[in-house]
């Protein structure tokens, strides 16, 4: 039975470039795919190609490509990526660019657009998760991008793409897109596409499979992080699965990394909602059967709905923050009387905030006072956060925290405060029927 | 006993949810970890934390339970004043949940 080896470059934007080559150049890939598009990074893209209309794309588009077109090139693996966000055809041709910059001719790339209806959904009754419709938020509305499926990636790859470049694709679909390519799998054989997407939801997160953000020791302990090797999905023809990675990278791969990542992001395990399909994992198995090498199997998949959730990103106002240290004895009271100091100073000079807090990090600022009660630091660091309609007014609360230096408790030290703009996002869900994805493909 | 001796766990997020596993090291232990893993016992455990409804579901095959608490992230991760606005750390929270010994059942 035929096998597929694909690889996973990237589990975010801002992930580490090196593990992609060592997988590129070592794991004997078919496909590397980089998953770099989280809830709200195609929403900043849209702002950024507003700005101007070359960019819109990731920003480490251009490293992680330079690192790993030739090597790719040599092996003859296929690379699929969402890279493209909110400029999908900008990102091929910076692409086509570096693969002529390292000598890389006839290399084909395709541009799967179409995920962006911000024009189909604006002053439209969509209905948000939030409550409201998108109307309903009138001019704020920046950017409106539909979760797409693996169908015009698998188009892509059989019209011969080296390359494909996605927008807002599901993060799963990078991956079902290269199986059903490879295998012509039927798009709806439900219970195979449900295994796809489990195959898709293992590797997405990249490291996180393979040892990434597991460590608690001394219960949990994983061996050179700092070399974190990532993840490899061997895929057979009839959808079993097995996880492994690179021999001699760091990290590891057990039942105990499998089950964490396979429940990330998951409500309803029997129904996990994607383009596709609605992948079932309440029933998966996982075996270590050598090691580093995790076999997975059971999982299934029903009819999908027909239905694809758009996210919507739209202007939220602006958030304003300060922070600044205190340490030795009494060093949780002097901080309080700091937070005490700064929401007086708040309150006296008039800044409008329409919601703020006020944390003693090292006391209480992720799980509130409760949980860490029976607990004395020896430093703290106080930090007021508050939102407000304009970038001045929320300025205000990292300034007032600053004027602790001379004016708050003693032995205050390296205040930090910092003003942004935010674009929230809020999902709706859309018919299919209104999403209609093209491919474009350059050669370079 | 601490839910961390016998038990692993992860937390995602999705907007204002928030989905914390508690995975069994050994897979013997699940009927433990059901019986005393509750959804009344988590939502009392995160107190004002969770604003919403909190959901468990159930994964006998790999030993481990699912928990989605919604109004969880103070408004979702793209607009959350938190220092943590996906939650990440919600999972450590849980693992200091008291269980009793297994020899005392």
């Amino acid at each position: 039975m035929r096998t597929t080896r694909i690889g996973a470059g990237a589990g975010y934007s801002g992930d580490r470039i090196e593990p992609a080559v060592e997988l590129a150049e070592r794991g004997a890939l078919h496909y590397l795919v980089f998953e770099c598009l989280g809830e709200r990074t195609v929403a900043l893209a849209q702002q950024a190609r507003l700005k101007n209309p070359d960019d819109g794309y990731d920003p480490l588009l251009v490293a992680r490509m330079r690192a790993v077109l030739p090597v790719c090139r040599a092996n003859g693996v296929k690379i699929v990526t969402n890279m493209g966000a909110a400029n999908p055809l900008g990102a091929a041709e910076a692409t086509r660019t570096i693969a002529r910059g390292a000598g890389l001719s006839s290399l084909r790339i395709a541009a799967v657009i179409g995920d962006d209806v911000l024009s189909e959904a604006r002053g439209t009754e969509l209905a948000l998760d939030i409550g409201g419709t998108v109307a309903g938020l009138g001019n704020r509305v920046v950017s409106a991008n539909a979760y797409t499926g693996a169908g015009p990636i698998a188009a892509a790859l059989s019209q011969g793409a080296d390359v494909v470049i996605t927008g807002r694709a599901a993060d799963p679909s990078l991956f079902l897109g290269p199986l059903i390519a490879e295998f012509g799998w039927a798009v709806d054989d439900w219970p195979l596409l449900g295994k796809g997407v489990l195959a898709g939801h293992l590797l997405e997160c990249a490291g996180q499979v393979t040892g990434g953000y597991f460590a608690d020791p001394p219960y949990k302990p994983v061996a050179d992080l700092a070399r974190l090797g990532f993840p490899i999905g061997e895929v057979r023809e009839d959808g079993d699965l097995v996880i492994t990675k690179v021999a001699g990278s760091g990290g590891f791969v057990t039942a105990a990394t499998v089950k964490e990542q396979l429940l990330y992001e998951i409500h309803d395990p029997a129904r996990h909602f994607q383009p596709d399909v609605v992948a079932d994992f309440s029933a998966v198995r996982v075996e270590e059967i050598a090691p580093d090498r995790v076999r997975v199997t059971g999982a299934s998949g029903a009819a999908k709905t027909g239905l694809l959730k758009v996210s919507v990103g739209y202007r939220d106002g602006f958030v304003g923050e300060g922070q600044i240290s205190y340490a030795g004895p009494g060093a949780a009271a002097r901080g309080r009387l700091a937070l005490e100091i700064v929401r007086e100073r708040l309150a006296l000079t008039g800044v409008c905030m329409s919601e703020s807090c006020f944390d003693l990090i090292g006391a209480d600022a992720l799980h509130g006072a409760e949980h860490g009660r029976d607990h004395a630091p020896y430093e703290v660091r106080v930090r007021v956060a508050g939102r407000a309609d304009s970038f001045i007014e929320a300025a205000r609360i990292g300034e007032e925290v600053e004027t602790l230096y001379t004016n708050g408790p003693a032995g205050g030290g390296g205040a930090w405060k910092a003003t942004r703009e935010v674009i929230a996002i809020a999902s709706a869900l859309v018919p299919e029927t209104m999403v209609r994805t093209a491919i474009r493909m350059i050669e370079s | 006993m601490k839910l961390r001796d016998i038990a692993h766990s992860r937390t995602g997020d999705k907007g204002d949810t928030s989905n914390i596993s508690v995975i069994a090291f050994d897979e013997a232990d699940y009927q433990f970890l059901r019986k005393h893993v509750t959804v009344e016992r988590v939502r009392a455990h995160f107190g004002g934390i969770v604003t919403g409804d909190v959901t468990r579901y159930e994964l006998p095959s790999i030993g481990a339970l699912n928990f989605v608490l919604t109004g969880a992230l103070r408004g979702g991760v793209t607009r959350s004043l938190a220092l943590d606005a996906h939650g990440k750390s919600l999972s450590s929270a849980l693992l200091t949940l008291d269980l009793p010994n297994r020899g005392s059942e």
